[in-house]
C-alpha cells in the first residue's frame, strides 16, 4: 500500500496542471460524489451552522451544565461557562446582561433541526439503497489495522498532501470518521435533543431515563456538540491541506480534475476488490 | 436536449409536482385535524408546524414522568417576575381571600370563583419537572383544581378550542389546545409540595401544564377565557411569548 504512494503524489503534481474538468469529454470525467451526496452535504452544512448559531445563543441564556434530572442556579453545576448570560438570574460575574435571543433562537434551533433530521433521513435511504454507504463508507478490512490506522493518521499529523488517488475515494480513517459522525454523533445530537423536550419526554420517557435524566440529556448535547465542532475543524483544514479549490468543486459540481485520465477503471477495479489505499485526502 | 436530460427534466418536474401536491395535501390534512399551530405565519412557521404537528401525532394523550417524593427539588428556583404592584399587596394581606378567577368565553355557564372555592373542588396533585426554556429545571409536587373539572364545571361547549389564560400582570397570557387543556395533568395549582403555593412560584393561583416549558405555565391566574380563535386575543398568535417571538407551542 505504502509502495503506492510515490506514484500517486506524482500524479497529485501532474493533476494541479491537467484541464479543467468541464473541458473534458464526457466519457472521462467521472463525478466524484454523486447529487444527492452534494446537495445532502450543502443542506446538512447549512442546518449545522445554523443549529451551532442558535444553540450557541440558547447556552448564553444559562451558561452552565449539571448531571441527572434537575439543575439551577441553586445547584451546583458541574460545567460553568463563566460566560457573560442573556438572563440577570444567573450569577456570571459579569456586570451586564446579554440581550436576549431566545426567541428566534429556539424557532430556528427546531426549523433546523427538522431540515437536518429530513435531509439525514433522505442521505440514510440514499446511502443504503444506493450502495454509497457499502461502496464509499465502509472501509477495508486492511484500513481498519493499527499500522494503517497510525501511518493514515501520521500522513494527516504532517498535512501530507494527499495523493492523486485519494481524490477519488475516501482513505480508511475518513471512513470511520464519516461514519462516527453519521451513525454515531448525528444521531446522538438528535436523541440527546428530543430528551430535552417535555413533549418528548411525556411520550418516550426511556429515551430520557436511558440517558440519565433531562440535564444530562442537555450536558450531553453540549459535548457532542464539541466534538461536532471538532469535526468540522478537522474537516475544514483538510480541505485546505487537500487543495481548496478542487475539492469544493468536487462537493459543488461534483467534478474532479481529470487526475490521470487512464486511471478510472484500475482505481475502480482497486475499489471493488476491497484493497482501497489507506493514503489520505480530506476527512 | 439528449435523451438523459429530457428523461431528468421529466422526472424532475414529476417529482417537483408530487412534492408539491402532496405538501397541499398534508397541509390541508394538518388544518381539518387541528395540527397547524396560531404562529404558523412566518418565516419559522414550518418547523413550527412540525414540531407541533409531530408531537400531537405521536404523544397526544401522553402523561408527564412523575417523580417519587425523593426526587423533589430541595433548592427550587422561583424565575423572577415583574413588581406586583399595590393591588397584589392588598390582595395577599389579606391571604388572597378576594382573589378571583374569572371564567367566560364559549361556556354554557360563564362564572367567578373565589379562591376558596377553588380550593373546595377536587384535587389532583403530581410530581413533575417544570423547566425553563433557558434550559433550567427543578421539581416539584403540585396540587391543584385539573383544569377539565372547570371546564365540565363551567358548561365548555363542544366548538371550544383553546383555552386563553390571563396573569394578574397584564402582560402575561397565554392559551392552550384542547389536548393540553384536557389533559389529566394541567391543573390550576394552589399548592406546591403540600404547603400554600408561595408567591415567587406563582401563589395563589399557576396553571400548571408540566408537559410545556414555564412560559406555559402562567402564574397569578385571573381569567379564563374559551375560544375557537385566537385572532382576537393581542396580535393573534395565542399568547404573550408567541407575540413577543417565542413559540407559542412549548412542548419543546
Amino acid at each position: 500500500m505504502n509502495a503506492s504512494l510515490p506514484m500517486s503524489e506524482g500524479v497529485a503534481g501532474q493533476a494541479s496542471s491537467a484541464k479543467p474538468a468541464d473541458s473534458l469529454p464526457a466519457a472521462t470525467s467521472r463525478t466524484r460524489h454523486s447529487a444527492t451526496v452534494r446537495v445532502t452535504h450543502w443542506l446538512t452544512t447549512v442546518a449545522f451552522l445554523a443549529l451551532l448559531l442558535t444553540g450557541g445563543e440558547i447556552v448564553l441564556s444559562h451558561p452552565r451544565f449539571y448531571w441527572g434530572e434537575t439543575g439551577n442556579v441553586n445547584m451546583r453545576p458541574w460545567l460553568n461557562l463563566h460566560l457573560p448570560s442573556s438572563r440577570d438570574t444567573v450569577p456570571t460575574g459579569y456586570g451586564y446582561v446579554l440581550p436576549d435571543q431566545n426567541g428566534w433562537s429556539r424557532y430556528l434551533h427546531f426549523e433546523a433541526a427538522w431540515l437536518a433530521v429530513g435531509t439525514g433521513f433522505f442521505y440514510l435511504l440514499y446511502g443504503w439503497f444506493s450502495g454509497h454507504f457499502r461502496r464509499n463508507l465502509l472501509p477495508a478490512p486492511s484500513d481498519l489495522s493499527l499500522k494503517a490506522l497510525a501511518a493514515s493518521i501520521g500522513k494527516r499529523l504532517r498535512f501530507a498532501k494527499p495523493g492523486a488517488d485519494e481524490a477519488r475515494s475516501y482513505n480508511g480513517l475518513q471512513r470511520l470518521t464519516y461514519l462516527l459522525v453519521i451513525f454515531v454523533l448525528f444521531p446522538l445530537m438528535i436523541w440527546t435533543g428530543l430528551a430535552m423536550s417535555f413533549g418528548f419526554d411525556a411520550a418516550f420517557p426511556l429515551g430520557v431515563q436511558l440517558l440519565g435524566g433531562h440535564q444530562t440529556a442537555r450536558s450531553l448535547h453540549f459535548l457532542v456538540t464539541i466534538l461536532l465542532v471538532l469535526f468540522l475543524v478537522i474537516h475544514v483544514v483538510m480541505i485546505f491541506v487537500a487543495g481548496f479549490r478542487e475539492r469544493m468543486r468536487a462537493m459543488i459540481t461534483g467534478r474532479i480534475d481529470n487526475v490521470g485520465t487512464a486511471a478510472p477503471a484500475v482505481r475502480r477495479a482497486k475499489l471493488d476488490s476491497g484493497a482501497n489505499t489507506c493514503g489520505g485526502l480530506t476527512l | 436536449m439528449t435523451e438523459i436530460s429530457r428523461r431528468k427534466l421529466i422526472t424532475g418536474g414529476l417529482a417537483v409536482a408530487g412534492g408539491a401536491s402532496g405538501l397541499a395535501v398534508a397541509a390541508r390534512l394538518a388544518r381539518r385535524h387541528g395540527l397547524i399551530p396560531p404562529d404558523a405565519g412566518g418565516r419559522y412557521g414550518a418547523g413550527e408546524a412540525l414540531t407541533y404537528a409531530a408531537q400531537r401525532v405521536l404523544g397526544q394523550h401522553s402523561m408527564a414522568r412523575e417523580f417519587s417524593r425523593s426526587a423533589i427539588s430541595e433548592k427550587p428556583f422561583a424565575n423572577e417576575v415583574d413588581p406586583l404592584g399595590d393591588e397584589f399587596k392588598r390582595l395577599q394581606s389579606a391571604n388572597f381571600a378576594d382573589w378571583r378567577m374569572t371564567v367566560d368565553g364559549m361556556a354554557a355557564r360563564p362564572t367567578s370563583f373565589s379562591l376558596a372555592e377553588i380550593k373546595s373542588f377536587p384535587t389532583s396533585s403530581h410530581i413533575t419537572m417544570i423547566g425553563c426554556e433557558e434550559g433550567w429545571t427543578y421539581i416539584a409536587e403540585w396540587t391543584g383544581v385539573p383544569l377539565s373539572y372547570i371546564l365540565d364545571r363551567v358548561g365548555a361547549l363542544p366548538r371550544v378550542r383553546y383555552v386563553v389564560y390571563r396573569s394578574f400582570q397584564p402582560a402575561w397570557w397565554e392559551s392552550i389546545d384542547m389536548a393540553d387543556a384536557l389533559h389529566p395533568q394541567t391543573v390550576i395549582a394552589h399548592s406546591m409540595n403540600r404547603s400554600e403555593l408561595p408567591v415567587p412560584f406563582g401563589g395563589p393561583l399557576r396553571l400548571r401544564i408540566p408537559r410545556q416549558l414555564g412560559y406555559k405555565n402562567v402564574k397569578y391566574i385571573t381569567h379564563l377565557t374559551l375560544t375557537d380563535n385566537l385572532k382576537p386575543f393581542g396580535k393573534g398568535t395565542g399568547g404573550s411569548a408567541s407575540d413577543g417571538g417565542y413559540a407559542w407551542y412549548a412542548g419543546i
